[in-house]
């Protein structure tokens, strides 16, 4: 297997509506992570996209909608989705295109615009339910992640207190964003607790909001990054794995996909300790839950321990273990698979240092980011590492 | 090496333009509109077939896993864990406890309602731990309703059921020495 780096990253903007259309902020995304590797359309080998659910662009197989955009006209091009989980999954793709030796140099494009559908984007995911056995009870997905954030309250006995500090910190932290959508220097646990109730126990702010956007990687053999860069960052470890569709059929306090995933890429990475070895970590944050319930999935603390490290701020950019210095979802914004931006993206900048108002302190040498996706079912997990 | 242009600071800028709703709205933007119109049917297959057309009759089926040893419901053809075939249907009591629920005011468009809808899943009697479906719950309020809150299936009148998860109502409290 090939070493693989990461030489350049881009992003959009991220609103509830951009004018651009898909195409159009994919060519934008991708014309940044150019001009920071320094490349052109004809030094690009391959092109891998991501994009969830086709429901939300209201064009069915968009990846081929998006081609024109996405630097591919004329190479192997190849969409993957799944869900949530695909804002890391691409990248991984991009990077197995590498790895195998197939692709010297493979750039990966990532695009939502969720803003298309109407009345709401909710009303796409009415379509990704089983239709025999759930679409009859005519569910709402912000359900789904009640029922589950519920069972993970109740099973450790976590205060919704503390589950709203995550919002707190990630929409704090969104302030040194320039795509940021939901930043708020000011929030409180107070302002959260107090949003309106969407379905108990998710309230308004508990949740991150819809957008449009798109972000963009470019990963590079290792034998020739010394033609773009001295300071390299490479992946260090991938790992994804998907549990039965069957959800009902489980206990949903822990999401043992993710820690499935985790191990994969850790024994990738070599690592033993991720408490000890992981310098920060871009888990993904949809609900403000979810960034507990993804910690404990990626194994960087025990179960149930997640809150009480958010409580002594532990999570905090300058903390112990940073966790989402981004901003997250939750701040940021929710493009779905353009979220890419935030999570892995951001390992590469926070590891090269140039994340500006929003670099973690110290010298960060490794970084774990992560998504979830489909039916609460499939864990993605990258390791980013300086060379 | 390449030559590239450089920033301090990543992401150097934001592309793309915002425009708000009332952008659209108000028409200040140019846009297309479509409604797409497609139906679907779905056929069952034999396991669901057999679980819906049981509710039709007031039961609730479940089916064995014998290498696993687990009553599976909602039930399949097959185990997706030992990957082998299922056998031999088991009818199940409609009783169980709340694994989970929630307490929506949201309509599937995200539409806000007054009344809350309770939401949630049963696991079922007669199954391994955490084994049920969602339903709906009823005749308690969003103060009473807990998880582990032992509950029965309320189902609609027997020439109102269609074959259908909806067959059963919704699960209500089941209060000492009722079965």
């Amino acid at each position: 297997m090939k070493e693989v780096a990461v030489i350049g990253a881009g992003m959009t903007l991220f609103r509830r509506h951009l004018k651009e259309t898909g195409k159009e902020l994919s060519f934008l995304a991708t014309k940044m992570a150019m001009e920071d590797s320094g490349l052109e359309k004809d030094d690009i080998d391959m092109v891998v996209m991501g994009s969830a659910p086709d429901a939300f662009d209201g064009i069915h197989m968009k990846g081929e909608n998006l081609i024109d955009g996405s630097a591919a006209v004329g190479k192997p091009y190849v969409r993957v989705f799944n869900g949530g989980g695909t804002g890391v999954f691409a990248p991984i793709a991009g990077w197995w295109h590498v790895a195998s030796g197939v692709a010297d140099i493979c750039l990966v494009v990532c695009e939502e615009k969720m803003g298309n559908c109407y009345p709401h984007p909710q009303t796409a995911f009415r379509h990704i339910w089983d239709p025999i056995l759930d679409r009859p009870l005519t569910p709402n997905l912000v359900w789904l992640f009640a029922m589950e954030m519920n069972r993970y309250m109740t099973v450790h006995g976590i205060k919704k207190e503390d589950i709203a500090l995550v919002s707190v910190k990630n929409k704090r932290n969104a302030v040194g964003h320039p795509c940021a959508q939901l930043a708020d220097p000011n929030i409180t646990v107070e302002d959260v607790l107090n949003s309106e109730i969407m379905a108990w126990p998710v309230n308004r702010l508990d949740i991150s909001p819809p957008s449009d956007g798109a972000a963009a990687l470019i990963f590079c053999n290792r034998d020739i990054v010394h033609k773009f860069t001295d300071d390299p960052i490479y992946v260090a470890g991938t790992g994804w794995s998907i549990d039965s569709t069957m959800w009902t059929n489980r206990d949903l306090y822990f999401p043992r996909y993710v820690a499935q995933a985790a191990k994969m890429a850790y024994k990738m990475a070599k690592i033993e300790n991720p408490r000890k070895e992981i310098d920060f970590a871009e888990p993904y944050d949809p609900f403000s839950y979810k960034e507990l319930h993804h910690l404990e999935g990626l194994l960087l603390c025990k179960k149930g321990e997640a809150p009480i490290l958010t409580r002594e701020g532990v999570t905090q950019r300058d903390g112990d273990l940073p966790v989402c210095p981004s901003g997250g979802l939750l701040g940021v914004g929710n493009p779905i698979a353009a979220t890419m931006g935030q999570k892995v993206c951001e390992l590469y900048w926070q590891l090269k240092g140039v994340a500006g108002k929003r670099q973690i302190p110290g010298d960060p040498r490794i970084g774990v980011a992560q998504a979830w996706g489909d039916i609460m079912q499939m864990g993605t997990v990258i390791l980013l590492r300086r060379g | 090496m390449v030559k590239k242009k450089e920033y301090k600071e990543w992401p150097p800028y934001a592309p793309g333009t915002h425009v708000h709703e009332s952008d659209i709205s108000e028409k200040k933007i140019t846009f297309t509109w479509w409604e797409p119109e497609v139906q679907y049917s779905w056929s069952l297959g034999p396991a669901m077939s057999k679980f819906l057309m049981g509710l039709k009759e007031g039961k609730i089926y479940g089916i064995h896993c014998k290498r696993c040893k687990r009553i599976i419901v909602p039930p399949r053809m097959f185990c997706e864990y030992c990957f082998g075939p299922t056998e031999e249907w088991v009818e199940l009591p409609d009783t169980g406890i709340i694994e989970t629920f929630s307490i929506s005011y949201l309509d599937p468009d995200a539409r806000r309602i007054e009344e809350p809808i309770l939401v949630g899943v049963v696991d079922l009697d007669g199954t391994p731990p955490h084994h049920g479906f969602m339903t709906y719950f009823g005749e308690m309020t969003k103060d009473e309703i807990k998880i582990g809150m032992r509950v029965k299936a309320v189902w609609k009148p027997e020439n109102e059921r269609e074959g259908s998860i909806t067959d059963i109502k919704y699960f209500k409290p089941l209060k000492g020495g009722e079965d």
